[in-house]
């Protein structure tokens, strides 16, 4: 049997920048995970994200990546999704410093 | 030293122009990221999980002030203030912008330096003993030959699209110090009857199928050396398995061949292309030779020194452990140890790089050097200039006297930094570091290499390690493994798993109750980790691992 698809989120590199960012529901490419579009439906999922790989002009290696829903929107399940969105551990460099 | 020839510069100032223009192009979608991948890998930028990451190759770990001075320009200027030594005599910058990269390639190349073949399936940096042309037991200085090889690897028209990577290390020592057994080919520069030459090694290497290299030719002359490389690497290429990424390394092929196949191939293929070298490389060699000509050693009293051992008990702490017993009287080899306790190993700042390179312009023959454990040395120091630059360092935090012990970790970035990592290995480096000084067991433990990769790609060396750490992902939390006996020396061997892993908040408790164990088991104070780990077997420590931690958890 199929597995039963688990809610996802698309996210991807900035191409100029390199940092992590998140297709929202509006069609921007936001550096807040919370404003990503949280997506339930597996062939809506598949369709966002083959428009998401078309715009390799802004983005690089975009891909789903597993999500919940949160308090202030989706929030990562997977330990290298939470680093992805706060930044490394030695240093306060990346996201957490930027959100600071 | 040796310095950029006409050639060098143009072919680097050409490399870097024709990147700046991929890059522009890239950015105005006339390449699109599957053409631009390719490109961006030859000339070593990756894309890692935050951010892009620029690979600096940094040849046979040998940098004079100026270049070091360079590294702590790019750092700053186009980075977040400092640089990331790497196990392979590398730097990263973990931060660079897409744009910024063409400036920083030529800001490299006006200290002839370059990114090239840093990445992608080609022969990458060639590396070395770092105490080439210092060290007391050296036959000879491997930089040369080192050189040699770089030359003759970098765009080498046959192999620019081998199978996998391809990684070439030279020691001039019988101790080895350049982890070669654990390399594709492993060179040791040895002497008989008179003669210099080279003991090949092959089919080494770490990642997810560890072997340790087999000696494939115990004497190959100077004069046969290019063409014989040149042999093996050809018959890879050929013969290595390219349907299957996890079989491409020449470890492989030489584990399904056999040595002695390979032998026979590599000798069939050497005498085909022997020929072909009519005997420029010889005379390449002896003006590379002569760039790499010892320092002229001056001859002046220790006295500054020995006032100072005897009375600074801070120095002479550091004096012990971080010195190395350099071949001309009255020198030392100076290890400057980049694993302060609680920081990121082989990290260092702009500002400690100026320091470093100020240091080896007044008192190091304008040498540095960068060890595959992370660590810069300065080769040549007169011991009467010790007491300065121990002072020096200290301002800086870089006066931690901890070489070869356990908080001299290598760790690769793990998943701080790496797309490729499963787990983290840098906090568990600094939490042990951490850990040991609180319980001041550092110099009582001795002699203990601890190895920590965050993925099975091996980068942090952690088959070799006394005591190896692999990062997994186990069902969505990071796990960690123990391996235990690995040696990476001139006794080269593979670390033997204890057994299932520990969660992230077990892993440093689990290393403590390993030493614990050591401490009670072993023979006298003498004997390190590695021997009563050989003398004992794995017993004991799997006791101290498992069974204690059920007992724990059983009250």
């Amino acid at each position: 049997m199929a597995r039963a698809f688990t809610p996802k989120i698309i996210t991807a590199n900035a191409l100029l920048e390199g940092d992590v960012v998140y297709l929202t529901a509006d069609d921007r490419w936001s550096r807040q995970i919370s404003e990503a579009e949280l997506l339930t439906d597996e062939a809506h999922a598949q369709l966002r994200l083959l428009g998401a790989e078309a715009q390799t002009g802004t983005v690089v290696g975009v891909y789903l990546a597993d999500a919940k829903p949160g308090d202030t929107g989706p929030e990562p399940t997977h330990f290298r999704e939470e680093f992805r969105r706060t930044g490394p551990s030695n240093y306060f460099h990346g996201k957490q410093a930027e959100q600071a | 030293m040796y310095s950029y020839n006409e050639f060098d510069a143009a072919f680097v100032a050409e490399r870097n122009r024709q990147f700046r223009a991929q890059v522009e192009r890239r950015i105005d979608g006339s390449l699109t990221e599957d053409e631009f991948k390719p490109l961006r890998l030859m000339n070593g930028l990756y894309l890692q999980l935050h951010a892009y990451m620029l690979r600096v190759a940094i040849p046979y770990g040998t940098l004079n002030s100026r270049q070091m001075r360079q590294l702590a320009l790019l750092a700053e200027k186009w980075d977040k203030g400092y640089g990331h030594f790497t196990t392979r005599q590398n730097i990263q910058y973990n931060w660079p912008e897409l744009r910024d990269v063409p400036d920083m390639l030529d800001a490299l190349a006006e200290v002839e330096m370059h990114a090239i073949q840093t990445s992608g399936n080609t022969i990458r940096n060639v590396t070395a003993d770092h105490f080439a042309g210092a060290a007391a037991d050296e036959v000879t200085d491997p930089r040369p030959v080192a050189e040699l090889l770089r030359q003759w690897s970098t765009d080498h028209p046959e192999f620019q699209f081998l199978p996998r990577k391809f990684k070439i290390a030279v020691t001039g020592s019988e101790n080895d110090r350049a982890v070669i057994r654990a390399h594709d080919i492993g060179i040791q520069v040895v002497e008989r009857d008179g003669q210099i030459g080279y003991r090949i090694l092959v089919g080494g290497g770490l990642g997810r199928t560890p072997m340790i290299g087999k000696v494939l030719n115990d004497f190959v002359a100077q004069e046969d050396l290019l063409p014989y490389v040149e042999a093996v690497v050809s018959v890879w290429n050929l013969l290595g398995r390219r349907d299957n990424k996890y079989k491409a390394r020449i470890k492989i092929t030489v584990h399904e061949h056999g040595i002695d196949d390979i032998r026979a191939r590599v000798d069939a293929a050497y005498a085909r292309i022997r020929p072909s070298f009519g005997g420029l490389d010889l005379d390449l060699f002896e003006d590379i030779k002569s760039a790499f000509a010892a320092p002229a050693f001056s001859q002046k009293p220790t006295a500054l020194f020995d006032t100072a051992y005897q009375t600074d008990p801070i120095f002479r702490a550091w004096a012990d452990t971080n010195l190395a017993e350099h071949r001309a009287p009255g020198y030392a080899i100076v290890q400057i140890s980049l694993k302060a306790h609680g920081e990121t190993p082989g990290d260092a700042t702009a500002e400690q790089m100026r320091v470093m390179a100020d240091l080896a312009e007044r008192f190091g023959h304008d040498e540095l050097r960068i060890s595959h454990e992370q660590n810069v040395i300065l080769p040549h120091v007169h011991k009467s200039d010790l007491p300065e630059i121990h002072a020096t360092l200290k301002k800086h935090g870089l006066a931690t006297a901890n070489i070869g012990l356990i908080s001299d970790i290598i760790a690769c970035p793990g998943m701080d930094y790496c797309a490729l990592a499963t787990a983290r290995s840098i906090p568990v480096a600094q939490q042990i570091a951490t850990r040991f000084d609180e319980l001041k067991l550092e110099h009582e433990i001795g002699d203990l290499k601890i190895k920590i990769s965050g993925c099975i790609n091996a980068c942090g060396h952690h088959h070799v390690g006394h005591i190896g750490i692999l990062g997994l992902d186990r069902a969505g939390v990071e796990n960690y493994q123990i391996t235990l006996g690995g040696d990476g020396s001139e006794n080269a061997s593979l670390g033997e798993r204890t057994g299932p892993g520990f969660a992230y908040d077990e892993i440093i408790p689990a290393i403590e109750r390993l030493i614990a164990a050591y401490l009670q088991h072993r023979d006298n104070p003498e004997e390190t980790f590695l021997a009563a780990y050989r003398r004992l077997g794995m017993a004991p420590f799997k006791a101290a691992l498992y069974d204690e931690a059920q007992a724990y958890a059983a009250e």
